[in-house]
């Protein structure tokens, strides 16, 4: 079972045993420090806990089966979450380098995972901020009473509603029109919309001045960006507790339906929801924790944030439930009284003849004796079930439905600024992570001069990312994001993923590895760090890439588009992609994924044809040449 | 002689209950929904009630067409339900077999429409003139959005805070230069001392260690 393939020349890329401790004992070496464990704890809980704990986990347990998901969730949580996140924390405290650096001292032919993290950060990055800008622009557009959404605009003649708000809803209109002004298809790119510019720059900007000097300003920054969320949960949960409605939405969320977990699509969604949630693959977890000290206790970190993630997604799966059980409430009630209103006019019975209780014995009666009328008017359908399932994740979970639940809540504007205030930490907080996995990587990689200083990489990888984002400040941008989200953060991670775990266990060594975390922490890992490292996490992860990829390639391509001239208006009409989509598409999955065999391909070239130029790079790249010893010391 | 007198007075009413009907050319339709509006203040819907409707209307009247002095008995109500909906015409005071047009009575509503409103402590949606549509209330429209207030104030914000970062930053580099530049300088002046105490002259190589600075001694 011990298998370790053959990696010559190791011991003379990484640091020994003996050379940390001179590096711990001296603090020697020039790579930045956290100020203290609360500091390092409180980023690796902003860079997991995200957005996705928000507005996907509840979504996923509420449509596989509600509290029964909890089992897979939980299942492959210890299964796989945990072991992978023991694995990068330990990875990067003993290498001590970022992602690039740690690939390519385990062998120079790894070092296109390194790069394959760098860019899908780098993609994800770019999309990602641009939610946050989004989450901007509604935050800014908080600080107003009645909230800009709670209103449609009157037409052009000032006799009625705009006839897309009147359609659809305020909420809708304001996100898909004032918001995004999106356009009907993707090839239809439009101009690009100067408020989301505007919004744009905010983000970066903001995000820049927190990463400027890397943790040194982000670990102060993570003291509010992590804790805050929390904060703002916990009033919401308050809040969202005493307010009608709000059992109805817990119980449908935690409602357990055990024939679910036959189904092999939850097991699926689970994996891949612990997978994403705990940012793995990304390079930004193995950097940070880089920057600890030698001895530091990485076994018991990963357990503690893996709990950490896990309780934040059940804790905040009941907030959001909560509310969506509220306005689910609100909006069947609404329903019932207008279909009683239009009863009561239509016969002429007095007020509060027909009450919310007697409403449907009524109607049956009614529509046995006058059948014709009934028909007439038009009852809307009532359900319940389908107010409390509409558009609950993603972007319509935030924009939509929680900017409704809000305007109905006493003191909108104050909810709604909490709520985004939320968001934006949420978001912030991984995006230092992902900055992260950019900047140090090209730091590493040695593309630019090492001696620009961290400022600099820094605003370049800022610049850069806003540049190619204003991709989503286009009319059509909504769509592209879209796009990104499904094929640029999924299929890539999972690879980078398993590549991590099988060059880790198997071309670094499980002994080797083994060793240096008896070093570091004591005691060796446990039975149990040894199973699911060697065999059962490998064995998910090749088990969700497989299936992942199968169901992506297999199911057509359409996307989801806001069209007024389609039959289904409001709801969303589904449209094939263009064909150049395909292109598109390779570029954002295939790219980093290709990038692992391709940089192995050409690095063995390398080597075959300039054999003498690689041993002396070898000969620099030992640790005694990097350590800078001090100026006192005489030989 | 009271005979005639009641005679014609009925006679009118009956004229007058014959011009207000169900879907009548110039009438309207009323529907109050009280109980949804004031549901434990509302008040029960009676005569008086009714009365102080006819008299509002005859002051919208009023109103509107400020020549002619329209009275309670020109607003003429039929056809009242349970549900509390009625119709209602208006007749001319100088001859009350003519109704007014429907344009004339839409516009006398909609301009007291609020007064009638607070009359009967109901809104636009509570008390329904059917085909009569509430002028609605344009969005307030300020002339700075306030989103770019806002977003003014964050951009300051942040802005300031990368500018001090960056001098700071410089201004470290800078410091962390000269002390090093400073320890230059006094390894030189020690150096110098010993030079003085011996004959030794020229400018000193600090590229070479200390070491030989002692075997020459």
């Amino acid at each position: 079972m011990k298998l370790k393939l053959p990696n010559p020349g190791l011991d003379n890329r990484i640091p020994s045993h003996g050379d940390l401790e001179k590096m711990e004992k001296e603090e020697a070496g020039d790579r930045p420090k956290w100020d203290n464990k609360a500091q390092y704890l409180l980023t690796c809980v902003g860079f997991c806990v995200g957005l996705g704990n928000v507005w996907r986990f509840p979504y996923l347990c509420q449509s596989h089966g509600g509290g029964a998901f909890m089992i897979p969730f939980l299942i492959l949580l210890v299964l796989e979450g945990i072991p992978l996140l023991h694995l990068e924390f330990a990875i990067g405290q003993r290498l001590r380098k970022g992602s690039v650096g740690v690939w390519r001292s385990i062998n120079p032919h790894l070092t296109g995972v390194g790069i394959a993290s760098m860019l899908v950060s780098f993609l994800v990055g770019m999309y990602y901020n641009t939610i946050m800008a989004w989450i901007m622009w509604y935050l800014f557009n908080s600080f107003q009473d009645p909230l800009p959404w709670s209103q449609c605009p009157l037409n052009a003649n000032k006799t009625g509603l705009v006839e897309e708000c009147a359609r659809s809803s305020t909420v809708d209109y304001f996100w898909y029109r004032e918001t995004l002004n999106t356009s009907t298809a993707i090839d239809d790119a439009g101009g690009l919309q100067w408020w989301m510019v505007l919004s744009l720059v905010a983000a970066w900007t903001l995000l820049y001045v927190c990463c400027i000097r890397g943790i040194e300003t982000t670990g102060k920054a993570v003291y509010i960006t992590s804790t805050l969320p929390y904060v703002v949960l916990t009033i919401f949960l308050i809040r969202g507790l005493t307010l009608k409605g709000a059992a109805e939405g817990i119980k449908f969320l935690f409602t357990p339906d055990v024939n679910e977990l036959m189904n092999p699509a939850t097991w699926l969604d689970a994996g891949a929801q612990v997978f994403y949630s705990f940012s793995l693959a990304f390079g930004g977890l193995i950097s940070f924790s880089s920057y600890n000290s030698i001895h530091n206790n990485c076994e018991q970190d990963a357990v503690l944030i893996s709990i950490i993630n896990g309780c934040t997604s059940v804790y905040s799966a009941t907030v959001i439930y909560s509310i969506i059980g509220f306005r689910a409430t609100e909006k069947f009630d609404d329903c019932i009284s207008n279909n009683i209103l239009k009863v009561m006019n239509a016969f002429n019975y007095p007020e509060g003849n027909i009450t919310a209780d007697n409403y449907y014995e009524t109607v049956a009666h009614l529509n046995t004796t006058n059948y014709d009328i009934i028909q007439g008017l038009g009852l809307a359908e009532c359900n319940m079930q389908t107010f409390l399932s509409q558009g609950v994740e993603g972007t319509g979970l935030a924009f939509i439905v929680f900017t409704e639940a809000i305007t109905k809540m006493p003191f909108s504007p104050l909810w709604a600024v909490l709520f985004f205030v939320m968001l934006f930490c949420l978001g912030l907080s991984t995006m230092f992570g992902n900055i992260e996995g950019v900047v140090v990587p090209l730091q590493d990689l040695g593309v630019l001069p090492r001696s620009w200083p961290k400022e600099v990489f820094c605003g370049l990888s800022c610049l850069v990312s806003f540049g190619l984002g204003l991709i989503f400040a286009l009319r059509s941008g909504n769509y592209w994001l879209a796009l990104f989200d499904n094929f640029a953060g999924s299929i890539p991670l999972l690879v980078i993923g398993f590549c991590e775990m099988i060059s880790v266990i198997y071309i670094y060594g499980i002994d080797r590895f083994n060793k240096d975390i008896e070093f570091m922490i004591g005691h060796k890992p446990n039975i149990f760090w040894q199973a699911t490292w060697r065999v059962i996490s490998p064995l998910i992860m090749i088990f969700i890439l497989i299936f992942y990829f199968v169901t992506q390639v297999s199911k057509s391509l359409t996307y989801l588009v806001w069209d007024q001239e389609a039959p289904g208006f409001p709801t969303l009409a589904e449209t094939p992609f263009p064909s150049w989509i395909y292109v598109i598409i390779f570029i954002l999955a295939g790219i980093p994924s290709l990038s692992i065999p391709l940089f192995a391909i050409f690095k063995f070239f390398q080597r075959k044809c300039c054999k003498q130029k690689d041993y002396s790079d070898n000969t620099v790249d030992t640790i005694s040449a990097k350590i800078q010893m001090h100026d006192n010391m005489k030989y | 002689m009271l005979e005639k007198i009641i005679l014609l007075l009925c006679c009118s009413c009956a004229v007058a209950q014959h011009l207000c009907t169900p879907d009548a050319s110039d009438g309207y339709k009323v529907r109050l929904s009280i109980k949804t509006a004031l549901e434990g203040q509302a008040y029960e819907w009676n005569e008086n009630e009714m009365f102080l409707f006819r008299a509002t209307l005859a002051f919208a009247m009023r109103n509107h067409i400020r020549e002619q002095k329209f009275e309670v008995s020109n607003i003429i109500v039929c056809n009242e339900t349970p549900r509390v909906s009625f119709w209602f015409v208006v007749t001319s005071p100088e001859s009350t077999s003519v109704l007014i047009g429907k344009e004339d009575v839409e516009e006398a509503v909609r301009k007291s429409r609020n007064r009638i409103n607070s009359a009967f402590l109901l809104t636009d949606k509570t008390l329904e003139f059917i085909g009569i549509l509430p002028t609605l209330a344009a969005p307030v429209d300020p002339d700075t959005p306030p989103w770019l207030i806002v977003f003014g104030v964050v951009m300051g914000i942040v802005g300031a805070g990368i500018i001090l970062l960056l001098v700071s930053s410089v201004v470290q580099k800078k410091r962390k230069n000269e002390m090093t530049d400073d320890e230059e300088n006094c390894e030189e002046t020690r150096v110098k001392t010993v030079e003085n105490g011996s004959v030794g002259e020229g400018v000193y190589n600090m590229s070479f260690s200390d070491d030989e600075r002692f075997t020459q001694m």
